[in-house]
Parts: C-alpha cells; structure tokens; sequence
C-alpha cells in the first residue's frame, strides 16, 4: 500500500493495473480498451465535413469512450496535484544521452526545453509538440488503434494485426529516437 | 467513395460494435474508471517522455515489464471471460471482434507513422490528454494537432493503401 501511495511504482503494480482495465470495460458494457478511437469521435463530433470517414453517429459509438478519456484528464489532474512532484527516475545511461543531446532539465514529467509554450516557438519544441502530436494522430487512425488499442487490447486477444502495428509503433519509434530526435535536438 | 475491402474498417481505435445508446448511470462509471486510468499513468510514469526514450534506448526494463506485464493480466482476464460465458453488467453477451485483417498495410504504415509521434511527444493518446491534467498545459496544442492529424487521415484515406 505505501507503494501505491509514495514513491514510484514498480513495473509488476502498474502492468497488471494498466491490464486490469480490458476485463474492468468489458464486465461494464461489453467495451473494448481503445483510447484513439476518441480523435475519431471528436472529429465526427465536432468537424465531419464531407468525409464520409467521420460521419457516424458518435455519441452511440463513442461517447462512452469520450466520458472515460474526460476522466483520464481529470485523473491526470487529480494525481498530480494529490502527490507531489518528483523527479523520473530514469537510467544514468538515458541521463547521459539525453544530455549530449542537449536536455538538461530533468525536473518534470517531460523536459521544459521541448515542452513548455514557450519552447513550442523554437524548431525542436515544434517538431516535438505539433508536428509528434499529428504523427500520433494520423497514425493512429491509420493503424485504427494506438497502445491501449492494439499494444494492450489486440495482443490480448491474440490478433495478428495488433502484432504487425506493435513492431510498426517499434520501427517507427526507434527511426525517430536514433535518427529524428539527434538532428532536432542536436541543431540547436 | 471509398472501395468495398476499405470501408468494411469503420471508425478507428476499438470500433463500434454497438448501436445502442449508452444509460447515464453507466456514463459515471466510464467516467471513474477514467479517473482512475488518468492516475495510474500518471503514478506509473509512463506517461512522462523520459521514460519513453528510456524505452526506445533499451536503457530499462522498466517499460517493457509494465507493456509485457498489462498483455498478460489482460489476456488471462479476456480469457477467464471467455471461459464464463458471463454477461456485462448492461446485459450484453461479452465478446470482442477482431480486426479484419486485409492486406495489414494499414497496421504497418499507420503503426510506424504512430512509433515516430510517440517518440517525439513522448506520449501516446491517453497519457497526451492527462498531461494535460498533469500540468503540461502545451500539450493541449498536442491534442489539436493529433485531431488535425486524424481528420486528414480521413480526409486522404480513399487514396491510402489499407
């Protein structure tokens, strides 16, 4: 218990919680764990135009899931101002690479070089904020699912696509550590 | 207009495999188990994009016990489920339907297009709207731009390889 409630949790508490939420939506509503399909929803909810890829009913598909990822932000906002803030206690190796790449805040949740609104007006703070941001939705429509989606729900229930868009997420992931991020990062 | 093997994928994420409205009653408790998802990614870290690039760098394993860790209680879970035959507690009959495959393309491109954002924001869809709970308030530009993203996806699908 005062693991939950201080200090970091070990990988072993917050896998097997993070999997508990596939079964928790199912017993409810017969509801499965997806957080993306959400983009989907907001855009048919809020600007479908003519694309007939948005026009759906979307409070019968989705606003069930609208109601849990408003929950996921309040959440957020819960748990950050019921503990305090620490310190992510990420490996030296990272620390030292990170710091080559010229990250040298390690205070917050996410570096204040890339993500503050004063970043975003410098090349690496936009390519990290609005251009990664419309990667993530772009893709996650494309692939039709993101990690609680695909990483978490199809690997679950032993699906090949969820396998083949997981070693995507790795390809596309590693491409952008080992070959974006040092050029965004390291020409400035 | 879109061709017969695209439009059998509807919608994106999880899919909607119902047509019924969902009770008020039930809407509080998605609403609670959001809050409490929204805590376990804060507590768990894994939202925080040092911890992603720990991940990318294979500097821990860390990151790979909690993905590997939340694979196996879901999927023993979804197969207990199974097992029992039970029903939701809304009455349906539990199941979950499985992507069509097709030609899989989609999976490939989408997911390494998805693998280049989540490492440079550091967060995918669920940990990109409780930071902003978490007090990154710029990631609300994120969010903007990753349903910007989607909309053009819906707009160039009809082009796109799926």
């Amino acid at each position: 218990m005062t693991v939950l409630l201080s200090g970091e949790w070990p990988w072993y508490v917050a896998g097997p919680l993070i999997g508990l939420f596939v079964p928790a939506l199912l017993i409810t509503g017969n509801k499965v764990f997806g957080i993306s399909g959400n983009l989907s929803h907001l855009c048919a909810a809020l600007a479908p135009g003519k694309l007939e890829f948005f026009r759906y009913d979307w409070r019968k598909a989705g606003l069930w899931n609208l109601v849990f990822l408003a929950g996921v932000l309040i959440g957020g906002f819960i748990a950050f101002h019921a503990w305090p803030a620490q310190e992510i206690a990420i490996s030296p190796q990272t620390t030292a690479a990170l710091t080559r790449l010229g990250i040298h805040d390690f205070h917050s949740v996410a570096p204040r070089e890339l993500f503050t609104w004063h970043a975003l007006l410098t090349l690496r703070g936009f390519v990290s904020v609005v251009v990664g941001g419309f990667l993530v939705g772009f893709g996650t429509a494309y692939a039709a699912g993101c990690t609680s989606g695909h990483a978490i729900s199809g690997l679950a229930n032993f699906e090949l696509p969820s396998l083949i868009a997981v070693l995507g997420f790795f390809a596309g992931g590693l491409a952008a550590t080992y070959f974006i991020l040092p050029f965004v990062l390291g020409g400035l | 207009m879109t061709t017969p093997l695209v439009s059998e994928f509807d919608g994106c994420g999880a899919g909607a495999q119902e047509e019924q409205l969902v009770r008020p009653a039930f809407l509080l408790v998605y609403l609670l188990l959001g809050i409490a998802f929204g805590v376990v990614l804060t507590r768990s870290e894994v939202l925080s994009w040092f911890r992603i690039q720990e991940m990318f760098r294979f500097q821990s394993f860390r990151m790979y016990g909690i993905i590997g860790s939340a694979v196996v209680t879901a999927a023993i879970s979804v197969a207990l489920l199974k097992r029992l035959g039970l029903k939701s507690a809304s009455g349906e009959s539990i199941s979950i339907s499985r992507r069509p495959l097709g030609a899989g393309i989609r999976y490939a491109a989408g997911g390494t297009i998805f693998g280049l954002g989540w490492a440079l924001t550091g967060a995918c869809p669920g940990p990109l709207f409780a930071l902003v709970g978490d007090g990154v308030s710029v990631m609300i530009v994120a969010v903007f731009s990753a349903l910007a993203g989607t909309w053009v996806y819906g707009w160039l699908r009809p082009r796109l390889p799926h």
